[in-house]
């Protein structure tokens, strides 16, 4: 299991147990955590899971394609440098997920 | 309405999403969600696309969900309602009462009037024992033929050629996905699909399956005399509204419950949303039935705010994916009855959309591998775009710029 917090934009966060190996999508999705709408189910497509990650896990991350490179281009909130795809990111121990005010 | 009795008949993506939506929206009275399939609420989408390779989680939520919104899940299948004494019976003889009812009751696949349809390795695919069966049978050099070359057929035949079967679709129109895709997007999704070593037949009508003495079948017969050697057959050759419901109840009817711009069918306690449910729509000319997790989650989402607010029109964008030869297309709006498309990007190159236009005015895209353009046309078609043609034909066009 990997710790991972959400935070809101009201800045009220949820910490919860994500099983290695799912994404920070469903880790939200499963737990019930509000805003990752996740309206592909995890394809790639949507652009419904966006979240910002601080500076110090993204080296962590895997790299962005350019699929999700051009998803970030259409978000419904800004792209920010911590920007990414939460369907793309494996759950990793102690990542703090920043969720945007809109994802559409 | 915060309080009160709420039934939602059929645990599919739309019955699960009417009873998320009703709580998040603070309504608090009982809850029952009744389930005829023996699971927990699933996605389907996955069932000709991932979970033919292998076991994949399927649950749109744990069961941990359900007990901590108050959602009652039921087994078992709604036999009959009664629309004067407000109450749903169970086949098990319990009876449900309510004061709504939400009709998600999805479809079932069609099978084909043919000879030799009921022998065994011929399969649709709707459920998840469907997927379960037919995953079973598709190892390298099984002989698959494809009825349909709908989404979920070409799917299939995606996959199955993947797996190292030898994969043929027969589709009985001069295009595949035609009543769904224009002719630029089909035929460019068929070349790559023979490209992958599938024969796809177009324009072929099957006469009959024949079979072995044990029952399987064998051989599958086309209206040109034709016999292709078949192991496995795959029929996705479309789905059939479960609306025996309205019958008894006297609800109207047309392939799907009739629902008006509110999603209410014409009892005001009864609702009909997802799959099972024919509307009035903005984007179409004419009441539409729409099969897409899309329609089943925006629907739900809709009746669950009429419910808790005010009824309001239906007015969501559809869309829709589907996933071949690792071609991702997605569609906004509806191009039925389109008279003009432009084409942007290559489709050699297996990266383009194809803008189609009803009387100069925008009205669906489709994008293969252009996920942005199909996000930012959702967004133009949500509203009153002024593109024109001319606009999208434009050397120098960009869509991230378009005024809306
Ligand atoms: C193989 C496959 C692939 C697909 N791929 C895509 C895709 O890529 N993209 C996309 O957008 N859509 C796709 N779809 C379509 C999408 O899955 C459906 O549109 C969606 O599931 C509709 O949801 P629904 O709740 O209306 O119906 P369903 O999901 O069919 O759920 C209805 C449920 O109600 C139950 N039920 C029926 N009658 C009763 C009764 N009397 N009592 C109790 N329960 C009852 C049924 O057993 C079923 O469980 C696909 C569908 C299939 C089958
Ligand atoms: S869930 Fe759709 S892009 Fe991540």
């Amino acid at each position: 299991m990997a710790h991972i917090t959400y935070k809101q934009a009201d800045g009220t966060a949820t910490t919860v147990d994500v099983p290695v190996g799912c994404s920070v999508m469903r880790g939200a999705v499963d737990n019930g955590v509000d805003g990752i709408l996740a309206e592909c189910g995890g394809g790639a497509i949507c652009a419904t899971c966006h979240v910002y990650i601080d500076e110090a896990s993204t080296a962590k991350l895997p790299p962005i394609d350019d699929l999700e490179d051009e998803l970030l281009q259409v978000t419904a909130s800004p792209r920010l440098p911590g920007s990414r795809l939460a369907c793309q990111l494996p759950a990793m121990e102690g990542l703090v997920i920043l969720v945007p005010e809109k994802q559409l | 309405m915060a309080g009160g009795r709420i039934v939602v008949v059929g645990g599919g993506q739309a019955g699960f999403q009417a009873c998320s939506s009703l709580r998040d929206n603070g309504f608090d009275g009982d809850l029952s969600l009744v389930c005829e399939e023996r699971t927990l609420p699933y996605e389907r989408p996955p069932l000709s696309k991932d979970y033919l390779r292998g076991d994949i989680d399927l649950a749109l939520r744990p069961e941990s969900f359900y007990d901590g919104k108050g959602i009652d899940l039921i087994a078992g299948r709604v036999a009959g309602i009664d629309p004067r004494a407000r109450t749903a019976t169970l086949d098990s003889g319990r009876s449900l009462p309510y004061d709504r009812l939400i009709l998600a009751t999805g479809a079932r696949a069609r099978t084909l009037p043919v000879p030799g349809a009921r022998l065994s390795n011929v399969f649709t695919l709707r459920t998840v024992g469907d997927a379960e069966s037919l995953r079973k049978r598709l190892e390298a050099g099984t002989r698959v033929v494809v009825v349909g070359g709908g989404f979920i057929g070409l799917e299939v035949a995606s996959l199955a050629q993947e797996l190292g079967c030898d994969t043929t679709v027969v589709e009985v129109l001069p295009h595949a996905m035609a009543r769904v895709v224009t002719p630029q997007t089909s035929d460019t999704l068929v070349e790559v699909h023979r490209s992958r070593g599938t024969r796809v037949l177009l324009g072929r009508r099957v006469a009959a399956f024949d079979g072995d003495h044990a029952g399987r079948v064998r051989q599958v017969a086309l209206d040109n005399g034709t016999r292709l050697e078949a192991d496995v057959v795959v029929l996705g050759v479309g789905v059939v509204p479960n609306v025996e419901l309205a019958y008894k109840a006297n609800l109207p009817t047309s392939d799907g419950f009739l629902v008006d711009q509110t999603l209410r069918t014409s009892d005001p306690a009864i609702y009909a949303i997802g799959d099972c449910a024919r509307f009035p729509s903005r984007h179409a000319s004419s009441l539409i039935r729409l099969e897409s997790v899309q329609n089943a989650v925006d629907q739900a989402h809709h009746v669950a705010r009429c419910i808790t607010g005010q009824p309001e029109p239906y007015t969501a964008v559809p869309w829709f994916w589907s996933d071949q030869c690792g071609l991702k297309l997605q569609i906004s709006g509806i191009s039925l009855g389109h008279d003009q498309t432009v084409l942007k990007g290559d489709p050699a190159e297996g990266r383009f959309s194809v803008f189609c236009f009803r009387s100069g005015e925008l009205v669906a895209v489709e994008s293969v591998n252009r996920p942005a353009d199909h996000i930012i046309s959702r967004r133009l078609l949500a509203g009153t775009t002024e593109l024109t043609p001319d606009d999208v034909a434009h050397p120098d066009f960009d869509l991230k710029k378009a005024p809306r």
